[in-house]
């Protein structure tokens, strides 16, 4: 890989490449050593991190679905105290920049967990206001545009790190909320956070998932995904980091032509531990081929 | 132990009863460092369905480098599996989890029911001549007994029916074998019911016991959190993929 060619900046980041993986889906990053090296990957962005532990939803909690899948996980994690005495100290060794993503219960909950995590080893926070999984927090915040622009202010208020809010793709208009929140402060956008979804047993005529509805992913929602970064690129001057439904490096040049600057592998690092790698690795090649000497130049090139 | 990511050649994979098939995969990276418990997932790439497919190791043999599978057919993936030939290719990521905890000098009992018989074959084949008890539904269904005699010193039976060995199921036969033979050690792999059933007769017996659990799963791996549950001791939040899928009988019931 060539690193002049594939090396960036995004929202005051330096990367290695424009390729992360994506909150809830790669852990801490150092479960994924074993499978490439994650020294040499864009990012981590970490599990979301919330004020106090939580165990999340009960019952089953992930399902198949065509080309995809539903979770309803319910952001478990150990909270933010555990993060940082005993996970941030394993991670802060990775020579990889580390977004931490945050989820709170109300604006000023956000603003002081963002102060929380404004320590060494963090490079930027990503504020998830997107969580269709949670009642409290999550998509409360990510529905209503004043909403979503207090969370941002609050946490800009109370960080020295780039700030990367996720937006949520359950809205009728996705560039409201881009541009509520590049108002309010946003260094950078992060999109799309997983589609609310059902499946039914049809033996049992029950829900498949115990919180009856959860979050869609997976390349099923590739396309929903792409039609977002691109509406949202063309409104919004922050950068804008392009998720939803990657599997594979057309996939993600795809995105960086629709206008995101860097883009995240979520659920397909289930399927291949090694995706943000060998996407990355697939972009440098088609630079090469192309004869393109720095991804950014990719960046926002569709034609329309 | 470094988890691996491996194209491994299918060398067979035919039908043991209609139900159940057995697949012996070449990979010989992950036969020689697999323990009895671990699981492998598995991928056909190019197949219909989305997430890899978690499935215990029935066997590994270091020196042929092969692992098997034994599953049940009961959807789309093990449809697919069980449409695969030999010299196929499927993609394995393992070994995974954390297996069994081998008692050398132990008098071990192994206690499994349906296709959770699987994992056991491989653990009776590291342990010192266990004894096992397996049930099934019906005679079909204790097929594993030829799978397990190489490495038993008995099997119990019990079917559903009575066709084969005692009638009922295993936990009723249980207290019967623990006054037979010096149990110091009982593994347990089957339906959470009869699990929970052997747990609580080791538990008053004073006897150590671990049970392998299965949730549903998407990364295999600890990071999706699916598949998490509260030890019943410890409060301690485990991931049956990762802490697991064996875990001391206390934490789990």
């Amino acid at each position: 890989m060539d690193k002049k060619r594939m090396a960036l900046e995004f929202a005051g980041i330096k990367m290695k490449t424009p390729v992360m993986g994506a909150s809830g889906t790669f852990g801490f990053g150092l479960e994924y050593a074993d499978f490439m090296d994650i020294n040499g990957i864009g990012a981590i962005i970490s599990k979301g991190i919330t004020p106090k532990p939580r165990p999340g939803n009960a019952g089953v909690r992930v399902a198949e679905t065509p080309a995809g899948m539903l979770n309803s996980i319910g952001l478990e994690n150990p909270g933010v105290e555990a993060f940082k005495t005993t996970i941030l100290p394993k991670i802060k060794t990775i020579d990889t920049p580390l977004i931490v993503n945050i989820s709170a219960g109300s604006a000023e909950e956000y603003g002081e967990l963002a102060a929380e995590l404004d320590v060494d080893g963090v490079a930027a926070l990503e504020v998830n206001i997107s969580c269709p999984n949670v009642r409290e927090g999550g998509i409360v915040f990510g529905t209503k545009p004043e909403a979503a622009a207090s969370v941002t202010r609050n946490v800009k208020l109370h960080t020295s790190k780039p700030v990367i809010v996720k937006l949520s793709p359950n809205v009728t208009d996705i560039t409201c909320m881009a541009k509520a929140v590049e108002d309010a402060g946003a260094d950078a956008i992060s999109l799309i956070n997983t589609i609310t979804g059902m499946a039914i047993d049809i033996e049992s005529w029950q829900p498949l998932l115990g919180n009856i509805t959860g979050g869609l992913s997976g390349p099923a929602i590739k396309p929903v995904a792409l039609r977002m970064v691109w509406q949202t690129a063309r409104a919004v001057k922050v950068p804008v980091l392009g998720l939803g439904g990657i599997s594979c490096w057309q996939d993600a040049v795809e995105f960086l032509l629709a206008g995101a600057s860097t883009v995240a592998v979520g659920a397909y690092n289930f399927v291949n531990p090694r995706a943000v790698e060998e996407i990355a690795e697939g972009i440098d090649a088609y630079l090469a081929r192309k004869g393109i000497s720095q991804v950014s130049e990719l960046v926002g090139q569709i034609k329309v | 132990m470094k988890k691996l990511l491996v194209d491994a050649v299918v060398i067979s994979n035919e039908a043991v009863i209609p139900a159940v098939w057995k697949m012996v995969l070449w990979a010989p990276e992950i036969a020689l460092c697999v323990q009895p418990g671990q699981f492998v997932a598995i991928r056909k790439s190019g197949g219909i369905t989305f997430l890899r497919r978690p499935f215990s190791v029935a066997d590994a043999d270091p020196e042929q480098g092969t692992i098997t599978l034994i599953y049940r057919l009961v959807g789309q993936g093990t449809a697919e599996m069980a449409a695969m030939h030999a010299d196929e290719h499927i993609n394995v990521e393992g070994p995974l989890g954390t297996g069994f905890s081998i008692r050398q000098g132990d008098k071990a009992l192994l206690v499994g029911g349906g296709v959770g018989i699987a994992p056991l074959i491989f653990l009776a084949r590291k342990l010192d001549r266990p004894v096992l008890l397996i049930g099934g539904k019906t005679a079909e269904e204790t097929f594993w007994s030829e799978f397990l005699e190489p490495y038993a010193e008995k099997i119990y039976i019990t079917t559903d029916d009575g066709s084969v060995g005692r009638k009922g199921f295993t936990v009723q036969a249980l207290p019967d074998i623990l006054a037979e033979n010096e149990i110091t050690g009982i593994s347990t792999c089957g339906p959470m019911i009869m699990m929970q059933g052997v747990a609580e007769i080791a538990a008053k017996e004073g006897i150590p016991c671990e049970v392998s659990m299965e949730k549903r799963m998407a990364c295999s791996i600890g990071v999706c959190l699916g598949c998490t549950f509260a030890g019943k001791s410890s409060g301690k939040r485990y991931k049956v993929c990762a802490d697991g899928p064996v875990f001391p009988a206390e934490e789990v019931f």
